[in-house]
């Protein structure tokens, strides 16, 4: 596939193309707001050589089970097969384009579209069509497709598949490289500490819709310098903040990310001077919101915040775990889709607890929900403001390297040097 | 049957409920619950398929305590206003002297300054018990079908 920089024709407008500044500490308003940028990420990241996560296993975890999710824009069906296997294809009729499955989540045979009863297998394949050799009357074959018609090359659009750790990724390109590649060596030991050999539960699905550009959303989640200032809960309690062990790792590209540490017992100390966030004074009426068991697989850190770009966020936030899949609607607005999760070997207790702890986060979270509120007014501060302004993102300086400790903005810098590179900015 | 639960009683309580939330009078909506009382709200999709994930699920005053303060000091926020519509309350009253009501909500929300949103809809699913006060909640689970929240919900429903 041709990275959409190298055609001439679509070339962003010189008005907004001027990146003033050398590196990624500075990134103009209108790589969040302006139509065609947005429409190349699409194309570029979204449908080009990435991973894209649409959901998990235990969401279909029999023969025929499907549910619809999404890649960028593009909506996708995500259905087992009868060996075990997964299939993702676009929910897009090859016949006149009709997005035909309606049901969320359901349990199929085949797909058949309505308007003129295509139908296709579970694999997408098409399966047949009505009239296809016309029909007899009185003798005379009248219509039908023709004769060189190919059912083979009429299928629903199929998308190459990555299965890790009971999440299920999917790609448009034939570009994309081996998910273990993709992820890179650095990260992936991160995913691994959550994943690798353990069977996922399905706890439910929260969904939110924030009308900021989707990439506030990733960046929220490399900035390790918000937790403990927007957050009460974080700074009071001892969640995150900045005087506690942690590391920042990401890719060699700059694009993935894991934010990771270790939380404290909170209470004042240097780093709650002056912070308006903190209270001294704050308990809970209920602890049981905050009933925190480490569990043997951290292995010390018990938080680890990891972005997989584009499209997901995976969080460990002591016991309350969740997968965060980031939908694309136009530049200034996405989807977040939060699915919760435990392991099949959870007791009751831990189960409850997860659940407990669900509180903290999704789109009413006592922490969680300022994040959107933040991302919702930043995109506002933009859009007043229009092509010329840029944000700021030089804490720990303006060149992009892993840290150990948390005073930085080095993972948005990451983040930008890739997106700046990749969209030829 | 216990006429401190009778219709006009839970609707009474529904409109005085709404009352409390729409004119931001969150420290008395504790109140409208048993001091072990459940409150849910959860997305029609995971209540359907018997999924446990809820947006807030808070159990007894100490919880519900928590959001209260919640909103009030550590969640920071676009400020809005709340208009509850609730519907007329389907009953139906136990051997035990208690009731369970279903009754339809919509809540709008207007930010000051801005245009009104349906914001929220759905149905309340409620357990009440009578009490020398009047109707009390034991369990209130808000089911909503509007799956996509408009960004953040801070209030309760």
């Amino acid at each position: 596939m041709n990275a959409p920089h190298r055609n001439p024709e679509n070339r962003i407008p010189e008005a907004v193309s001027r990146w003033a500044e050398p590196g990624s500490s500075r990134i103009p308003y209108w790589a969040y707001t302006d139509p065609d940028i947005y429409q190349r990420e699409l194309q570029y990241f979204f449908y080009g050589p990435h991973w894209c996560y649409v959901g998990l296993e235990a969401e279909i975890p029999a023969f025929g089970d499907y549910r619809l999710s999404f890649v960028g824009e593009r909506q996708v069906i995500v259905v087992r097969q009868r060996d075990g296997e997964i299939a993702v294809m676009e929910n897009r009729c090859a016949h006149r384009g009709v997005r035909f499955c309606q049901q969320q989540r359901g349990k199929a045979r085949s797909f058949v579209c309505p308007y003129h009863q295509w139908t296709y297998k579970l694999n997408g394949d098409l399966a047949g069509l009505p009239f296809r050799q016309g029909v007899e009357r009185d003798g005379e074959k009248q219509g039908g497709m023709p004769a060189d018609f190919d059912m083979k090359a009429h299928g629903l659009v199929k998308l190459r598949v990555a299965r890790y750790g009971g999440l299920i990724f999917a790609s448009f390109s034939d570009q994309t490289p081996s998910f273990e590649e993709y992820i890179g060596p650095a990260v992936m030991p991160w995913l691994d500490r959550i994943f690798k050999g353990r069977e996922l539960t399905l706890l439910g699905v929260n969904r939110q819709r924030i009308p900021g550009n989707w990439k506030l959303m990733m960046e929220n989640i490399k900035d390790p310098y918000h937790p403990g200032l927007l957050h009460t809960w974080f700074v009071t309690f001892g969640l995150w903040r900045a005087d506690q062990r942690s590391r920042m790792v990401m890719d060699e590209h700059g694009r993935h990310a894991v934010m990771i540490s270790q939380r404290n017992q909170g209470g004042a100390s240097d780093v709650t001077q002056g912070v308006t966030s903190f209270k001294a004074d704050m308990a809970l009426n209920d602890p049981r919101l905050l009933d925190v068991v480490p569990e043997p697989w951290w292995n010390g850190p018990s938080v680890t915040m990891i972005t997989l770009f584009p499209s997901l966020i995976i969080q460990q936030q002591v016991n309350s775990l969740s997968t965060r899949h980031i939908v694309p609607a136009g530049p200034g607005a996405f989807d977040f889709i939060w699915t919760h999760f435990g392991f099949k070997d959870d007791s009751e207790e831990m189960t409850q607890r997860r659940l407990r702890q669900a509180n903290l986060f999704g789109p009413a979270g006592f922490v969680s929900a300022d994040d959107g509120e933040v991302i919702e007014l930043s995109q506002d501060g933009f859009r007043q403001r229009g092509a010329d302004g840029s944000t700021l993102c030089e804490l720990d300086g303006r060149d992009v390297a892993p840290t150990e400790h948390m005073v930085t903005e080095t993972l948005i810098r990451g983040m930008y040097g890739y997106w700046r590179k990749e969209l030829g900015l | 049957m216990s006429s401190a639960l009778d219709q006009a009683a839970i609707d009474r309580f529904n409109a005085r409920y709404a009352a409390c939330l729409d004119a931001g009078e969150f420290d008395a909506w504790p109140d409208f619950f048993l001091p072990d009382a459940m409150y849910k709200i959860v997305a029609r999709e995971n209540y359907d398929a018997g999924l446990p994930l809820c947006i807030l699920a808070l159990e007894g005053h100490g919880m519900l305590r928590d959001r209260v303060y919640g909103i009030k000091n550590t969640l920071y926020h676009a400020p809005y206003y709340q208009r509850h519509v609730i519907g007329t309350a389907l009953l139906e009253h136990h051997t035990d002297g208690s009731a369970t009501a279903e009754a339809n909500y919509a809540v709008f929300r207007t930010r000051p300054g801005g245009i009104s949103e349906v914001f929220n809809v759905g149905r309340y699913i409620d357990r009440f018990k009578a009490t020398p006060e009047g109707p009390k909640l034991a369990e209130r689970i808000c089911v909503f079908d509007s799956e996509m929240i408009l960004n953040s919900l801070i209030y309760p429903l």
